[in-house]
């Protein structure tokens, strides 16, 4: 993870058009921890929804094979049962709760060593690409968790 | 079992601010009950689950914006269960 980046995913283990499954190594350190907290570094609440928002969004342009961008717009039920501390291997999950219309649903939650972290239900707007550098970004950020780019086959 | 607008009012009721009984078959979803975009797609994620089906609502708002369709063809109450009663129907058809 490099969280002042906003890259959350450092992995793609599985994946499928409906579930996702990746792995994210928090930093031993970051500018994030001089502030959250002082003496006591910890990855915000808010970097774990990103965390669960992002492999959400690899699951959902997978499933579109990039043909659509996912945007965050509604966080439910999220739930932080854990503190998380430098360096933490985290497990992060997500399965395709629906697929509407210009819209997606998905549940999805971070463990680590089996221990629940923390759990939500997210929504995502799903648009196609309003800029082209936004699609080679994602792409290229996909090709650096080992997402693959072409559409699901199964 | 109730008919498609009552489920759909129920939906909006649960789903939003917006008490029940201020839903009626005359409503406009935006401009008399308020729901805003966001609010909407919760509304239409609850739709599709308890109606099993895809509600076309990117098709729906294109159309009105391109100005194909009015918007109270499919954002007044009465309207919009007429809608999903055909989207029940069709999927019926297979």
């Amino acid at each position: 993870m490099r969280l002042e980046y906003f890259q959350m995913i450092d992995r793609v283990s599985e994946v499928g058009p409906e579930a996702i499954a990746a792995e994210a190594v928090v930093p031993a350190e970051s500018p994030v921890f001089e502030g959250h907290f002082p003496g006591h570094p910890l990855v915000p609440g808010v970097l774990l929804v990103e965390t669960m928002a992002q492999a959400s969004g690899y699951l959902l342009l997978h499933r579109f094979g990039f043909a659509r961008m996912p945007f965050l717009s509604g966080v439910k039920e999220a739930k932080f049962r854990s503190f998380v501390v430098p360096e933490t291997r985290l497990e992060v999950t997500a399965t395709l709760e629906h697929d509407g219309s210009g819209y997606a649903v998905t549940k999805a939650a971070i463990s680590a060593g089996g221990k629940r972290i923390c759990d939500a239900a997210l929504t995502f707007r799903t648009l196609p690409f309003p800029a082209p550098e936004l699609e080679a970004a994602m792409r290229a950020q996909a090709a650096r968790i080992g997402l693959p780019t072409g559409r699901p086959t199964a | 079992m109730a008919s498609a607008l009552d489920r759909i009012a129920d939906i909006i009721a649960e789903t939003s601010d917006v008490p029940r009984d201020k839903i009626t078959p005359d409503s406009h979803v935006i401009e008399d009950l308020g729901i805003d975009s966001l609010d909407f797609l919760d509304i239409v994620f609850a739709i599709d689950k308890a109606f099993g089906i895809k509600v076309p609502v990117e098709a729906w708002t294109q159309e009105v914006n391109n100005g194909a369709a009015p918007a109270e063809q499919y954002f007044v109450m009465k309207n919009l269960a007429a809608r999903i009663e055909e989207l029940v129907a069709a999927k019926a058809a297979g």
